[in-house]
């Protein structure tokens, strides 16, 4: 009652801007309500254990060979990139000189790399590591391209991460006698691990998620790579075929259930991590 | 027997960037005493502190002068840094406990320098936990972390910390600027009984703690020594009339 | 001399650790320089030998013909047409979602929804492709006429996933505003709204045009959600025809690729290095605001 009273003294324009803020936000909240929820209601009743056979047929169009080939790729490219992101933001932060010329350079690549479309990444990783290097379709070309694509997102997450350990830690340690190495490694690093597992985690999302980098570079086959030069699919290249093919509509339903949930999964683990950091 | 000095500084100039935060500073600081470094907020008392262990070095765009010997030997010399700050510990303004437990707290600083064995960290973490005393209060707490601690504690624990690595020489930043008058007592007790073992230097914003505590009390004032003496002297009769106007009140 | 030699085993192992990190933070160095060598150094011949005026304003794409048609033109209306419609759709809807973010969301609400709209960028641009398929194409089709996959339904689609990135770049740069010149708005008596809208949204200007940049790279971008509703051909449209499909110069990459060799495979090359550059100097334009932004 308050609020309506209230609504009615309130002068026409701004009455006109909050019902649009209102609007928006609630169209905003319906587009996720309304993909979400269309894709879970229609896909879970098609769900069935077929989906997950070990071997792909043409009739149980099983999810299972792409899930493991996404597990392998996550794993791969995770091995490239995180050890390399996070060395880069340890270099950034705790070595560079502030305002450097290569920090500079650093920062406007990594900038650069991290608006790149996922195309651009999949011309680059097809004629690049396939043609050039000469490994094809395969698991390495796939990992090595997602690789770079969540290079900035490991860096940037793992520089913030950094920064925000605060300097007392690093002055006990070196009041202690302790080198730089010594701090970073035992005293900042351990410190900043949250925050860059939540990044990991986004970028295992980000890789999930990935198609368009995947399909020129692991390729789309319907199997599991046995080798590292072998191709396969993941689970998102595996919807898209679906979908594309459109001549098993269930499974498609069934498979962009199975693909957003491990979605949101991924996510909620990532913003639980995240809260962790700020509660402490 | 003349007692030969800890520390002595010549003609010791600090600069950050273009700001000259030090002026000539000449001073001596004698063993097994403490010496207290009072003065208004940017006089250069926690500059000079943070110089005699090199923690300046820390600052980009930090350049000093003249000498800071420490037994006699050079600080910038051929030295390793790592050695100097084992030699020299250092507890800063606000208590700083990394985010692990007591134990390890206390068990970083010798692990840093090389000691593995387990029996040798159990014995150096309740000598220092001893020393600081508040092993008492801490030894049934060992595995809980640091953080849960309170301000008080955190700073005595910090200052056990200090004297893990078995450090001739205590730097102190104004150790109890954040902490309650209850606490702070029991760190002043600490002190004095300190400095039996330990040569302390302390910087305070509080005058009547330097009287409490300290035997030789050096006054700043913008980047410059103005009085240097001891502390019962400093206080009763200044020869200064800035360090009147200072520990009377009058500025600051 | 055994102490001599441990200092330097010490100062060895950091001065290696130290070029390990510098030399990490150099592969994002590498990697920029490697995509861009690569791909100039195969598109650019390509165009050269289309000829640039030929490949960029030449309205006929039929690689197959004898000899081959390589115009890029439909394409690149294409591009800026899906991402003008996803900027009429997700701008205005984004910016006032970020303020009723910033403004007016109640705290208990906003722990809701920022996850809600963290999750909505998660969301693979695969299932929103699906889920424009099977949803949104029919939507188009029963109600606009047309066979429903077109630049409309592109638009709507590519509009929902921007949406994210928008809120939340305009939701930070609205929150970065120091909360003084809100109040000083208020204190002169102006309404809750009118300082929101009036004041601190200006005031937020630089940051939030930034976001609709991000946005539109990331419309101008997108490839496999466009692929699988705008219907693909590649005809040069005009700006009524919203109903019918169109190509983007991502879609034209997807489509093609797998199976094209010699200059086909160059010409698609080539479309990528296009694309490239429209991206590249997209995120010179947003690092240019958000520096201004002081963000």
């Amino acid at each position: 009652m308050v609020l309506i009273k209230s609504l009615f003294r309130k002068k026409p324009v701004d009455l006109l801007l909050l019902l649009l803020t209102w609007l928006s936000i609630v169209l905003a909240a319906a587009v996720l309500m309304l993909v979400v929820g269309y894709v879970l209601i229609n896909g879970l009743p098609h769900i069935r254990p077929s989906l997950f056979a070990m071997q792909f047929t043409t009739q149980n169009q099983s999810l299972f060979p792409a899930l493991v080939g996404t597990l392998m790729i996550v794993g791969l490219s995770l091995i490239l990139a995180v050890p390399l992101g996070v060395f880069a933001a340890i270099y950034l932060v705790e070595y560079a000189k502030r305002g450097s010329r290569f920090v500079h350079i650093v920062r406007l690549t990594t900038e650069t790399l991290a608006g790149i479309p996922s195309i651009v990444y999949g011309l680059f990783g097809f004629i690049f590591f396939g043609v050039f290097l000469g490994w094809g379709l395969s698991l390495m070309s796939g990992s090595f391209t997602t690789a770079i694509m969540i290079l900035p997102l490991i860096m940037r997450t793992t520089e913030e991460s950094l920064k925000s350990v605060p300097d007392t830690y690093r002055e006990g340690s070196f009041g202690l006698g302790a080198g730089r190495l010594r701090t970073v490694v035992r005293i900042v690093l351990p410190a900043a691990m949250p925050g860059i597992l939540a990044g990991i985690i986004l970028a295992i999302g980000r890789i999930v998620g990935e198609t368009a980098a995947i399909i020129f570079t692991l390729g789309n086959v319907a199997r599991m790579p046995n080798s590292l030069f072998d191709t396969g699919r993941t689970l998102s290249a595996h919807m898209y075929a679906l979908a594309n093919e459109g001549t098993h509509p269930g499974e498609a339903h069934a498979t962009a259930a199975v693909l957003l949930i491990v979605v949101i999964l991924i996510n909620a683990l990532s913003s639980r991590i995240a809260r962790l950091i700020k509660s402490s | 027997m003349n007692k030969t000095n800890k520390y002595s500084m010549k003609n010791v100039d600090l600069w950050y960037n273009d700001f000259h935060a030090l002026k000539n500073i000449n001073m001596d600081i004698p063993p097994n005493e403490i010496t207290a470094f009072i003065g208004p907020s940017g006089c250069g008392k926690s500059t000079l502190i943070k110089s005699l262990n090199r923690m300046n070095d820390l600052v980009e765009g930090c350049k000093i002068s003249g000498s800071i010997l420490l037994d006699g030997e050079s600080i910038h010399g051929n030295i390793d840094v790592n050695a100097l700050r084992k030699r020299v510990g250092m507890v800063f303004q606000k208590p700083n406990p990394f985010p692990m437990s007591v134990y390890d707290n206390i068990a970083y600083g010798p692990r840093t320098h090389g000691i593995k064995s387990k029996f040798k960290l159990n014995e150096i973490v309740e000598k220092s936990l001893l020393d600081a005393a508040i092993w008492d209060e801490l030894k049934d707490r060992l595995k809980k972390s640091a953080l849960s601690l309170s301000g008080g504690q955190q700073q005595r624990l910090c200052i056990a910390r200090a004297l893990s690595v078995q450090p001739d020489v205590l730097l102190m930043d104004e150790p109890t600027s954040a902490l309650d008058p209850i606490s702070t007592a029991k760190i002043e007790e600490l002190v004095i009984k300190l400095k039996t073992d330990y040569t302390i230097v302390i910087v305070t914003h509080n005058m009547q703690q330097a009287v409490r505590i300290s035997d030789n009390t050096g006054f700043f004032l913008l980047g410059e020594l103005i009085e240097y003496g001891n502390t019962q002297q400093i206080f009763s009769m200044p020869s200064d009339k800035r360090t009147e106007d200072y520990i009377t009140g009058r500025f600051g | 001399m055994g102490k001599r030699s441990l200092v330097l085993v010490i100062a060895d192992k950091e001065i290696a650790a130290k070029i390990l990190f510098a030399l990490s933070a150099s592969a994002a160095i590498l990697a920029v320089g490697l995509i861009c060598v690569f791909l100039f150094m195969q598109g650019l011949p390509a165009i050269w030998n289309i000829g640039i005026i030929n490949f960029l304003t030449g309205t006929s794409w039929r690689p197959t013909w004898d000899p081959p048609l390589y115009g890029i033109l439909p394409m690149i209306v294409g591009s800026l047409y899906v991402t003008a419609g996803a900027i009429l759709f997700g701008v205005p809807i984004g910016i006032f979602a970020a303020v009723f973010m910033a403004k007016f969301c109640p705290s208990p609400v906003h722990k809701i929804l920022k996850p809600a709209i963290n999750l909505l960028a998660g969301i693979p641009s695969v299932v929103y492709g699906y889920f424009g398929m099977v949803v949104l194409v029919p939507f188009v089709r029963e109600n606009f006429g047309g066979n429903g996959n077109s630049i409309l339904t592109a638009s709507i689609l590519l509009g929902m996933m921007i949406l994210p990135t928008i809120i939340t770049i305009s939701e930070s740069a609205i929150r970065a505003i120091s909360p003084e010149i809100y109040e000083g708005a208020i204190a002169l008596g102006a309404s809750h709204e009118n300082a929101s809208f009036r004041v601190v949204l200006p005031a937020a200007k630089s940051g939030v045009m930034a976001a609709v940049i991000l946005g539109i790279g990331r419309a101008i971008g997108e490839t496999m959600a466009v692929r699988m509703v705008a219907g693909n051909q590649a005809v040069l449209r005009m700006p009524h025809e919203f109903l019918s499909g169109a190509r983007t110069l991502t879609t034209n990459v997807v489509l093609e690729l797998g199976d094209a060799y010699g200059g086909h495979r160059a010409a698609l090359i080539a479309t990528g290095v296009v694309l490239f550059v429209f991206i590249l100097l997209i995120n010179a334009l947003f690092s240019m605001l958000k520096k201004k932004g002081g963000a």
